[in-house]
């Protein structure tokens, strides 16, 4: 007793006389709560309403709160993250940023720190968590595969290569290059869905058998049609649909029926109309869906396509103001945001899901990349790269509420996405 | 039109020039102005003079739009690498016309409504020397 007594008294001295030196003007409140806890004191932080937001030109991510709307903190280190993406861990606490560079980066929301950092290949394009959490997948331009790493650890648990191009130009090394792979997700059942632009074929990776021998097992669907360029599915994981650059449709990989194969959709669409020239690819992310519709960007035309989920048939075609990028419905159904490619970025429209009509048009500024929903769609965050400010709005009143600097930003990610199917 | 041509009279002849120097400061800043426009404009394929502001929205979109496939640092993605290592055995003729014309069958599209033909010349050239790393 006496000896424990002493110690803490000896701690309990040391913190005092730390708190004095690192205040100069001594704070008695600190000094009393440092004493009766022993230990210093520091804010608890929850991560429920924390995000990232990339700084693509830098190579950092800024930590921000979205309940405060503060920025939190920066953190640096992060390679080439002119294409990235990001996925939470199921306790918010790790978010797993996927950098252009193959840079693969666990960063620690309470600490705001990097956990880890690895290269895991020369090029990649984004990623997905596992259903349990354990795995995160990395889709790879080169070499085009995917690469699959513990959670924890970040090791190497498996390397699936995609098909091999033989008639496209050789890597630098003399290899043969293998198809790029986009439209990386998780889906239930313990699987990853991806698409591969080069070779035309959807790839379901089965990861919930793993022994010593076989970590997973491989499904390949072929000729699923020309270039997908970006994948989505659904928030029940049943969908996943692959958008098409090389001709007009998607193509549509029902999970519960595998065996059924794939099955084009909006076969045609836009047929007869000359396509613009797209220079911006669109993202497909999420799964933009509102009653028995969904709503999905149209390559090419300044157009964003209504699809009946029920017959997977076209129901419509809502004019916009350019080449949708992100369709992105709030978290109620009720509205839907879209951003624009280049040259004409610099608006966002709101579409009223029930009327699908365009109720609104912003003008937030050059270069509007992303858009990302509080949890319960108070507040939308739009990412104003040519301004170096994030905006946030109001999603009832469309009012602005708030900028936050932020150096050429780009992707917003709330680790609301934690508990999402397929984000 | 006008202007342009006894802009360049103008730097030939000296009696020219004297006379030059009476004209106000205004006349001056315009002609500069018509000179550098319709330089932009008209083909003048070995001047490649832009303004320094042109320049500068030129090495942004390069990075920034061009970057969203081939990378920010041109290393390549969708799009393939633009670095100079990469482009060693193309011309300056064939990037050019592939800015302007795009890659059929390819994500690649023709830029010939947001850039002039000067101007894909001139980010050929910055390709080749590596200016967008």
């Amino acid at each position: 007793m006496k000896n424990n007594f002493f110690k803490i008294n000896i701690s309990a001295g040391i913190l005092v006389l730390s708190s004095l030196f690192l205040t100069s003007c001594s704070n008695i409140n600190t000094i009393t709560s440092a004493k009766n806890n022993s230990t210093v004191e520091k804010p608890l932080r929850a991560t429920g309403d924390l995000g990232l937001i990339i700084e693509r030109a830098t190579g950092q991510v800024l930590v921000i709160n979205n309940t405060h709307k503060t920025r939190l903190a920066e953190i640096s280190g992060l390679g080439d993250l002119s294409h990235a993406s990001i996925v939470y861990s199921r306790d918010q606490r790790y978010a797993y940023v996927f950098g252009r560079d193959g840079g693969l980066t666990k960063i620690d929301m309470l600490k705001d720190k990097i956990a880890k950092r690895i290269l895991q290949s020369g090029n990649s394009i984004g990623g997905a968590i596992s259903q349990d959490g354990k795995l995160i997948a990395v889709s790879n331009y080169t070499p085009g595969g995917v690469k699959v790493f513990d959670a924890q650890t970040l090791e190497l648990v498996a390397n699936i290569q995609a098909t091999q191009m033989p008639d496209m130009p050789r890597n630098k090394d003399g290899s043969i290059k293998r198809s790029k792979v986009v439209g990386l997700v998780d889906a239930p059942e313990q699987r990853f869905v991806f698409s591969l632009f080069d070779s035309d074929e959807i790839w379901v990776a089965d990861f919930s058998n793993s022994t010593p021998k076989s970590k997973y097992t491989l499904k390949k669907f072929t000729n699923i049609g020309r270039a997908p360029y970006d994948g989505l599915i659904s928030p029940d994981g049943r969908y996943y649909i692959a958008g098409l650059f090389g001709e007009d449709g998607m193509a549509l990989l029902d999970l519960w029926h595998v065996e059924k194969g794939v099955k084009r959709i909006l076969d045609g669409y836009g047929k007869g109309e000359k396509r613009l020239p797209v220079y911006k690819m669109p993202h497909l992310e999420g799964w933009t869906m509102a009653g028995d519709y969904a709503f999905v960007p149209a390559v090419g035309e300044h157009k964003v396509l209504v699809i009946d989920t029920k017959t997977w048939q076209q129901a419509g075609a809502i004019d916009v103001y350019g080449q949708p990028v992100f369709v992105m419905v709030e978290p109620d159904h009720h509205q839907v945001w879209v951003n624009f490619a280049f040259p004409r970025n610099e608006k966002v429209q709101v579409i009223n899901t029930e009327t699908k009509k365009v109720t609104d048009t912003l003008e937030p500024g050059k270069g509007v990349l992303h858009m990302e929903f509080t949890p319960r769609g108070e507040q939308v965050w739009i990412s104003v790269r040519d301004k170096n400010k994030v905006k946030i709005y109001d999603t009832k009143t469309h009012k602005l509420l708030k900028e936050l600097p932020a150096k050429s930003p780009s992707g917003i990610f709330f680790t609301a996405r934690a508990h999402k199917i397929g984000l | 039109m006008m202007m342009f041509q006894k802009a360049i009279t103008l730097k030939k002849t000296p009696k020219m020039i004297t006379y030059a120097i009476k004209v106000n400061a205004f006349m001056w800043l315009a002609i500069t102005i018509l000179l550098l426009s319709s330089m932009s404009s008209t083909v003048s394929a070995q001047t490649n003079k832009l303004t320094a502001e042109r320049q500068h929205e030129l090495y942004n979109m390069v990075r920034q739009d061009c970057g969203s496939c081939h990378g920010m640092t041109l290393k390549g993605g969708l799009g393939s690498p633009l670095l100079p290592d990469d482009l060693k055995s193309k011309s300056i003729d064939f990037i050019t016309l592939t800015i302007l014309k795009g890659r059929p069958n390819t994500a690649m599209p023709p830029w010939n409504e947001i850039v002039t033909r000067n101007e894909a010349r001139w980010i050929a050239q910055q390709l080749k020397k590596g200016a967008f790393k």
